[in-house]
């Protein structure tokens, strides 16, 4: 059964989790022929309604729509009248009138997507809404891991950094656990909430990480624009305790552990320059990846059908 | 329902596409590209008899051709992908597209879309298990297997061992309205 939206991994079944994993494998196909695109949305018009800065997970879902053929209008908020005053409800309204089959939202309250999508026929797809959802990062996540282990349950993967404020550390580590993998947390006490989700390991320190013994180290961006209050004392000194300098990257290649990163990377805080040339990053996998897996979103959702 | 085509008649039918390919084509460098589903399991059978022929530069392809599909509108839910796998330069190749059922002809346009974004091939010919007439396309097989008179509404349901665990043909007919 087709979804009309996506705004939370939470919200999906494992049946639903696969069947998308296993369909942006042929959509990565194409990427290797020399035309890109096929016509599957020919005639389909994508709008990107983003209030928040964002360069990646923007430019890829563009790209992801114009491989499929549909057209992509960018509602430039910082130009649009909702820098006068305009609702989000009234713009909904207007992009209603425009028809568009598709709406890309990203947003820093928690919960707007939904919002939206109870008010328009198009499908929409959450972006990163505040701190609470990443579908789309959260599936490319899960794919880039099942093309090193095709069958990832009970392998292992620590998440570093500021669990708190992250909607990729929350969606990540749901369809994570929905995949049967392990998860373990790493930051400082401050950014790593006790509360959460249940049977995942809480670490402070980063050597007492290892010894549990990952098989990939997830670094989580360092958002210095989400923190209105300081919970760690410098950048230098989150380096020191958190981040992976040319020692650590040594100890990580000795046991050949993988290295992922949602981007942008902040270099000298979470990673140090060395990680970039690492054999076993798949920081570049999880950009391409990317791609295929907002294809396969798009080509799922089915716009206007009545089903919530 | 009735049983029409055996696993006989089904190895005829692939045995007459095979000799007549040969026959027009002995020696040339071809390659067959079958139709997921089924028309990958027709091509491969194909394949295997063109293989006897010594000398031959053979090449083989699988496509998949959900996304070139002209009726996402009237569907429900959009078909679930295969991936295709087609690994020899399409560029300038002589290839045989090869399905198991030739009816609207709908499926070979969007086979010939799907293909032209892989390369521009130097011609393309097309073989067909089984035409059933119908035709809503400008599209003609090149050589047919089994030619089957049906009417418009009848459902021709194709089992072959590899995808469904056996080989036989059945027609489903429609009450007439």
């Amino acid at each position: 059964m087709a979804r009309k939206d996506l705004l939370d991994i939470a919200a999906l079944d494992r049946e639903e989790i696969d069947l998308l994993l296993d369909q942006s494998i042929p959509f990565k196909e194409l990427f290797t022929r020399s035309v890109k695109k096929v016509p599957a949305l020919k005639g389909k018009s994508v709008l990107m309604l983003f209030y928040e800065a964002s360069t990646r997970t923007h430019s890829s879902f563009e790209v992801a729509a114009k491989r499929l053929s549909a057209d992509v209008t960018n509602f430039d908020v910082a130009h649009s009248s909702i820098t006068k005053g305009e609702s989000v409800r009234e713009t909904v309204e207007t992009l209603q009138a425009m028809r568009t089959d598709y709406i890309i939202v990203r947003h820093g309250r928690s919960g707007l997507p939904g919002m939206i999508a109870k008010q328009t026929k198009a499908s929409v797809i959450n972006a990163g809404d505040g701190a609470h959802a990443h579908p789309t990062q959260a599936l490319l996540d899960a794919f880039t891991i099942k093309e090193k282990f095709p069958d990832p349950t009970g392998r292992k993967v620590l998440i570093i950094g500021d669990i708190l404020h992250s909607r990729v550390a929350r969606s990540t580590s749901t369809i994570l656990k929905k995949l049967g993998v392990d998860v373990a947390y790493l930051g400082p006490g401050s950014l790593v909430p006790r509360t959460g989700p249940e049977n995942i390991r809480r670490f402070t320190d980063y050597k007492e990480a290892m010894v549990w013994q990952p098989d990939i180290v997830y670094l989580l961006r360092v958002q210095m624009e989400r923190q209105d209050v300081q919970f760690f004392p410098s950048l230098r000194e989150y380096h020191r305790l958190y981040g992976i300098s040319d020692a650590r990257l040594e100890e990580i290649r000795k046991r050949g552990l993988y290295l992922m990163h949602p981007g942008p990377v902040n270099r000298g805080v979470e990673l140090c320059d060395a990680v970039m040339d690492y054999e076993r990053s798949l920081i570049n996998d999880q950009v391409e990846n990317g791609i295929a897996v907002r294809m396969a979103v798009l080509y799922w959702l089915k716009p206007g059908s009545t089903q919530e | 329902m009735e049983n029409l085509l055996t696993a006989e008649d089904i190895a005829a039918g692939v045995d007459r596409l095979a000799l007549a390919i040969t026959e027009k084509n002995r020696g040339q460098p071809i390659a067959l590209v079958g139709i997921r589903s089924r028309g990958d399991e027709v091509a491969e059978r194909v394949l295997t008899l063109l293989s006897a022929e010594d000398h031959w530069e053979l090449s083989f392809g699988v496509l998949d051709i959900s996304l070139y599909r002209d009726d996402f509108e009237h569907l429900h839910e959009n078909p679930l992908l295969q991936e295709s796998d087609i690994t020899f330069p399409v560029e300038g190749a002589h290839i045989i597209l090869v399905d198991d059922v030739l009816f609207t002809g709908r499926t070979i346009r969007a086979a010939l879309d799907a293909l032209s974004d892989y390369g521009r091939p130097a011609k393309v010919e097309l073989a067909v298990l089984i035409d059933r007439g119908h035709r809503e396309m400008p599209i003609q097989p090149d050589y047919v297997g089994i030619v089957l008179d049906t009417r418009r509404l009848d459902h021709v349901l194709v089992s072959l061992e590899g995808t469904d665990g056996k080989d036989q043909v059945k027609i489903v007919a429609k009450p007439s309205p």
